[in-house]
């Protein structure tokens, strides 16, 4: 059973802009929001993965998107180093959840930025990182060094697919959907030499956030909006479960963002 | 030319970020050198790359630096350059840096800054308000400047082999013997000096006696005429052996023409008395006293005379620099801009002159005795040609090939 980590959006709302989708002037309605996460939650939970919840905090409205806080392999947990001021606040509460249940923290240098499961995700034998708009390629290199493990870091070009798991989402066979252009030439290379069997999702469902998906096992939980990509899915056999995630996009987050694996991998 | 080093870590083979950052390297326009690399041999073993980086400007350099940084290259900070004060007038202190005629920088508070101008046998004066650095002599330096001492902070940028043309500076760069064809080589050169020429280079001369006694001096007349010499830097006993045998048709009582000359060894110091009551070469020429031979056509042609003295001389002759130490400031400031030089026929001129080059100026060296041009050789290692003949027919040759082939065009 998967274990999960998912944070209720008690205080989730758009209060800054740090990405191109955060607009103040197009506030979040919270009771969607409610519904939406809800969805989410009991869709996860029917899947018979274990979700756990940590307490939302006030004034940390991006808490909501637990990918963030960190990478978990095995019993270890690396913290994020968020780049944005407004989302450090949140690095303690997860640091302390974690250990308290069980986990070893592993700290990278407060110098190097990295923002956990949403710029690293494994595929195959390697861990693919993205850099550039929030994770530093040098956190890659620490991570390479914790956890021993081959990290192919590829540089993200679209300021809107910000982070790794907003265009690119490996699946358990080795391949994976990934919107291509959000990389730049070297990391379009880079992927492609290293995962097989790669499906390209359309520009125009890339926009509804279709890669930031959450894979387990042959179910894949997916913001709605990506018939061709459901189509295609679904053809090579894995069930698809699109919901509607509509106010958490507002805000550059869907289902991945959502969802911190506990751990991602067992090992490397 | 300026540069940095930067180190590549991690699994940037697989992730193609070693050929990301060397493409954009040479996208920007600056080059790469890869100083070490280690391939890690498993999977997921890291690799290493130490790769020297160098562009035009520091500018350009910051900037690319700053890309290449996004990449995760790491700058190698190099350490700044140690200095002393001079302990008294003309003394250096000890263990002070001793440079090479190649682009040279030093490392002063994280910058580089050049070290101009690119002279050998000299040691490093540093002004931290200038914030410059500059190569000086004995001569040069006065109790309290700031002198670089040992090697640290200091970098040298050999000159490299161009690789985009060739000519004939990059396919020979030998001595050709005495009894090896020159014609061919000579072709060559009249090609490089045309070019030059177009390009306005400045050519510069430097010419033995030789060329006068052998009775070379009108085709080297030649060539100034032909707009193919800038400068002109000679002995006091060449300007008067020139003058000799254009008052006199002889130089040093001998006529080329002739096997015996009247007047004999009287007429060089007739010579030089003649230049002496004019006050110069100049007023010479003017005076239509001086109405040919190698001082005249360039009196004529504008060609910048540069004459020093030597022990032996007679006169000297007006213009003629006789104090040593003046006499290498004023051959280094008129060798600055120079970019070919031939020495002709004369060892130690040759030598001086080839001491204070640029190595980027080329550099022919004719003499007839081997040892002479191999010494000279030597200080331009990859930008200099040496042909072991007498002087005269090397000249005619050259001086035929520029003007008569002019003529076809």
């Amino acid at each position: 059973m998967r274990e999960l980590l998912l944070c209720p959006p008690d205080y989730y709302g758009i209060e800054y802009e740090i990405n191109p989708w955060m607009n103040r002037a197009h506030g979040a309605d919270a009771a969607l929001v409610q519904k939406q996460w809800k969805q989410l939650h009991a869709q996860l939970s029917n899947l018979d993965c274990d979700v756990h919840l940590i307490p939302p905090q006030q004034g940390l409205p991006d808490m909501v998107f637990t990918a963030n806080a960190g990478l978990t392999v095995g019993r270890e947990f690396i913290p994020s180093n968020f780049r944005h001021k407004e989302r450090a606040g949140e690095q303690p509460f997860f640091a302390k959840w974690m250990e308290e249940h069980d986990y070893e923290v592993r700290w990278l240098p407060k110098n190097l930025y990295f923002e956990g499961e949403g710029d690293a995700l494994f595929g195959g034998d390697a861990l693919f990182c993205g850099y550039k708009f929030r994770s530093d390629i040098q956190s890659h290199r620490a991570l390479a060094d914790i956890l021993e493990c081959l990290v192919i870091s590829v540089e993200l070009a679209d300021p809107r697919f910000y982070h790794l798991d907003t265009c690119f989402c490996p699946l358990p066979d080795g391949s994976a959907f990934w919107f291509p252009s959000a990389f730049d030439d070297y990391g379009q290379r880079a992927i492609r030499e290293h995962v097989t069997g790669l499906i390209d999702v359309l520009p125009e469902e890339a926009v509804h956030f279709s890669c930031n998906a959450v894979v387990i096992g042959r179910d894949i939980v997916l913001p709605e909006g990506a018939p061709r990509l459901v189509a295609t899915l679904e053809d090579r056999g894995y069930r698809c479960h699109p919901l509607p995630m509509g106010e958490f996009i507002k805000a550059g987050g869907a289902c991945k963002c959502l969802t911190m694996f506990m751990p991602q991998r067992e090992k490397c | 030319m300026v540069s940095e080093t930067i180190e590549l870590r991690g699994h940037i083979i697989d992730s193609l970020i070693l050929p990301k950052v060397l493409d954009q390297i040479l996208t920007h326009g600056a080059n790469f050198k890869i100083g070490e690399i280690k391939i890690g041999e498993r999977r997921a073993d890291q690799s290493f790359a130490r790769i020297e980086v160098s562009a035009d400007t520091s500018e350009a350099l910051d900037e690319l630096m700053l890309r290449l940084r996004q990449h995760g290259a790491e700058v190698i900070e190099r350490a700044n350059v140690q200095l002393a004060g001079a302990p008294a007038d003309g003394v250096f202190p000890s263990d002070f840096y001793v440079t090479t005629n190649q682009q040279t920088f030093v490392r002063l508070d994280g910058k580089e800054i050049e070290v101009r101008p690119a002279m050998s046998n000299s040691a490093i004066a540093l002004d931290r308000k200038k914030e410059s650095a500059r190569a000086v002599k004995f001569f040069d330096v006065t109790k309290g400047d700031e002198i670089v001492v040992s090697h640290q902070g200091i970098r040298v940028v050999p000159v490299q082999r161009l690789t985009t043309h060739t000519d004939i500076f990059q396919f020979i760069n030998t001595i050709v013997d005495a009894d090896e064809p020159k014609s061919a080589i000579i072709r060559e050169l009249g090609e490089e000096l045309r070019r030059a020429h177009t390009a306005k280079g400045k050519i510069a001369i430097v010419a033995g006696p030789s060329i006068v006694r052998t009775g070379a001096g009108h085709h080297l007349a030649r060539l100034i005429e032909a707009g193919y010499v800038n400068r002109l830097f000679a002995g006091n006993s060449f300007a008067a052996y020139d003058v000799e045998r254009a008052l006199y048709g002889t130089s040093l009582g001998m006529n080329p023409d002739r096997a015996v000359a009247r007047g004999g060894h009287e007429n060089h110091l007739r010579a030089i008395n003649t230049i002496r009551e004019v006050g110069g070469i100049s007023a010479a020429v003017r005076q239509k006293l001086l109405t040919r031979g190698v001082m005249h056509a360039c009196v004529r042609h504008d060609v910048d005379i540069v004459l020093t003295g030597a022990i032996r001389d007679e006169g000297p002759i007006p213009g003629v620099t006789t104090d040593v130490i003046e006499a290498q400031k004023v051959m280094r400031e008129k060798l600055a801009d120079v970019t070919h030089v031939m020495l002709l026929a004369t060892v130690q001129h040759s030598l001086a002159v080839a001491s204070m080059l640029a190595p980027t100026v080329k550099t022919v060296c004719v003499d007839i005795d081997p040892t002479a041009v191999e010494r000279t050789v030597e200080h331009q290692p990859l930008q200099a040609i040496g042909l072991v003949t007498d002087v005269e027919p090397f000249l005619q040759e050259l001086a035929d090939y520029l003007t008569e082939s002019r003529v076809r065009e």
